[in-house]
């Protein structure tokens, strides 16, 4: 850390006005505003006029059955994607990792790409596949006996989300399993090998011990895009449908808020989903403070 | 040394394999529909083979658009939007950054650790979950439909301040001292020794924050209005209905739409992870 600093308080703070002026009006104030509609009502449709209610928005969300069916769907879709890509993008790393360099580095430019493919995008590409009048896979599903839908059926819905939001994200797991791994220490495996160790047994006592903090920090990572960044593609391919069957707490946010227009209840929604970021982000922040040295 | 067992390697080349070719499955799905005609992709199983009316398809999808759609959705406008809109993210992005940071690093001055807190906060704030209230303000301030309340909302970016204080932070004393010696002054200093240094991580950044802008979802559907981007378009063209959509172009604009970002990542690989392992750091 440099002990010299320029003087002249007028241009560092001229410096920073930009970035803290788009703060105030675009993150501060809304923030401040959503804290008010959480605890307030409209009471009169033409002139916007709210009352408070204190926590009223958040004792109906609680007791609501549809919320309830959005947190399950929420967990439900979370698990299945972090699961699926994490222990993917592990699997797909460790086999990379024992192929020769060359050999390696065009799996890793072939296996990459899908995730700087927009989530929308990849929604799109999925349903192009999977669509039950146009899609070349819905067709082998039909002929194998499947009812095939995802217009109709829930579950059907949600097993096109999880693929493609899955699809997308192993390649960001891979690569950084990938780093991981060779950072491991080759003699500790060799020692390992010489006491008689097979490649399983070493992957399972000495590599992923040691890969652990990557693992853990893939998890908060890859819950947080389950979260929010797969808006898009929920939104993309089914609108959270059908019947509320991919309704995330995040999509829910939403379609209360712009599609319902009850400001209210979304605003509650979006406080706890605050207080459920501020968690995520700490436990990240407290992680990446033990690893990354600030001077 | 470590023993190769022969089976292991294979099944590690065969299963690495099959990954590649699921990675690749969905686009060539969508390749193959842009070249053949809407009969053809109808005609249950759609063909798996390229078709020959890929030049008729692209054309149409960039200076028509789908027969069925409402609104204007020709993909070169859309593409060009989509270019507009990222650029301006990613350049304001990554100059509002230095701007901060370099205050942050170089300056002493009252609220200094409070700036950085607040900047810090943005993190916890994703658009999504504050949208009705961000959308308000930027209705209230008329900015619906103009790139300036598309991009503005999304330039304030804790990533990239944090990183960018990050590589400030170990700039050696004796190079301010002797830029000070010299008579600089502290903009001179930014400009004429600070961004030269900083060259490689602006680029790996920049090229993740431009891909952050062409991926955007939320925000433009809600502020976009006129201003369709291609990702925001694939949808409208697919809501009038299974046996309205015109699939040909509709496939032919999913592939112009994942372009951009897939060329950027095959001609700049190096910059990208860079970019995105130095953002997780």
């Amino acid at each position: 850390m440099p002990r010299v600093y320029f003087s002249g308080k007028a241009l560092a703070l001229a410096l920073l006005a930009p970035m803290l002026a788009i703060i105030a009006i675009f993150f501060l104030v809304p923030s401040a505003q959503g804290l008010w509609y959480s605890v307030s009502r409209s009471v009169d449709v033409f002139t916007g006029r709210k009352i408070f209610v204190g926590l009223e928005n958040f004792s109906i969300l609680l007791t609501d059955p549809l919320y309830h069916q959005a947190i399950i769907t929420t967990v439900i879709f979370s698990s299945l994607v972090v699961f699926f890509s994490v222990s993917l993008g592990l699997i797909l790393a460790a086999m990379a990792n024992r192929v020769l360099w060359r050999a390696r580095k065009i799996y890793q430019s072939l296996l990459m790409w899908p995730y700087v493919v927009a989530p929308a995008v990849a929604a799109t590409l999925w349903l192009l596949m999977f669509n039950p009048l146009v899609g070349y896979f819905a067709f082998v599903l039909k002929q194998a006996g499947i009812d095939w839908n995802y217009h109709v059926y829930g579950g059907q819905a949600m097993t096109l989300v999880v693929a493609a939001a899955t699809w997308r994200q192993i390649s960001y797991n891979f690569l950084f399993f990938l780093a991981a791994l060779q950072a491991v220490p080759p003699s500790l495996i060799e020692a390992a090998a010489l006491d008689g160790a097979g490649p399983v047994r070493r992957l399972s006592s000495i590599v992923l011990p040691l890969i652990a903090p990557t693992t853990f920090f893939l998890v908060v990572v890859n819950l947080v895009y389950a979260f929010f960044d797969t808006f898009a593609l929920i939104d993309t391919m089914t609108s959270g449908g059908p019947y509320q069957a991919t309704t995330t707490l995040v999509y829910k946010v939403y379609s209360d808020g712009f599609v319902g227009l009850n400001y209210g209840s979304s605003a509650a929604q979006s406080i706890i989903l605050m207080v459920i970021v501020g968690i995520l982000t700490v436990v990240q922040f407290r992680y990446i403070g033990k690893r990354v040295h600030y001077g | 040394m470590i023993e190769h067992h022969r089976i292991l390697d294979i099944i590690c080349h065969l299963t690495l394999i099959g990954f590649v070719v699921i990675c690749l499955l969905p686009v060539w799905v969508a390749l193959v529909g842009s070249t053949h005609d809407l009969s053809s992709i109808l005609a249950a199983p759609m063909p798996m083979l390229p078709g020959s009316f890929a030049i008729e398809n692209y054309t149409r999808a960039l200076n028509e658009g789908p027969q069925t759609a409402s609104a204007d959705l020709r993909a070169w406008r859309l593409l060009l939007n989509s270019a507009l809109m990222a650029t301006i993210i990613c350049v304001g992005k990554i100059t509002l950054s230095l701007f901060a940071a370099f205050a942050i690093v170089f300056f002493r001055f009252p609220f200094r650790k409070t700036a950085f807190w607040l900047i810090f906060l943005t993190l916890m704030l994703p658009v999504e979950i504050r949208i009705i209230p961000t959308y308000e303000v930027v209705a209230n301030l008329n900015l619906v439909g103009t790139y300036t309340g598309l991009t503005l909302p999304l330039m304030a970016s804790a990533t990239a301040v944090f990183l960018f204080r990050q590589f400030f932070m170990t700039i050696p004393a004796n190079l301010i001292d002797a830029a000070r010696m010299d008579g600089a002054s502290p903009m001179a200093f930014f400009f004429w020794i600070l961004l030269p240094l900083s060259r490689t991580n602006i680029a790996a950044l920049a090229i993740i924050m431009f891909l952050f802008g062409w991926n955007q979802y939320l925000w433009p559907l809600l502020v976009a209005d006129d201003l369709d981007t291609i990702v925001l378009s694939l949808k409208r063209m697919m809501d009038v209905g299974d046996a309205e959509a015109d699939w040909p172009v509709i496939m032919a604009t999913s592939i112009l739409s994942l372009l951009p970002p897939v060329l950027i990542l095959i001609f700049l690989q190096r910059w990208f992870v860079r970019g995105l392992i130095d953002i997780d750091k």
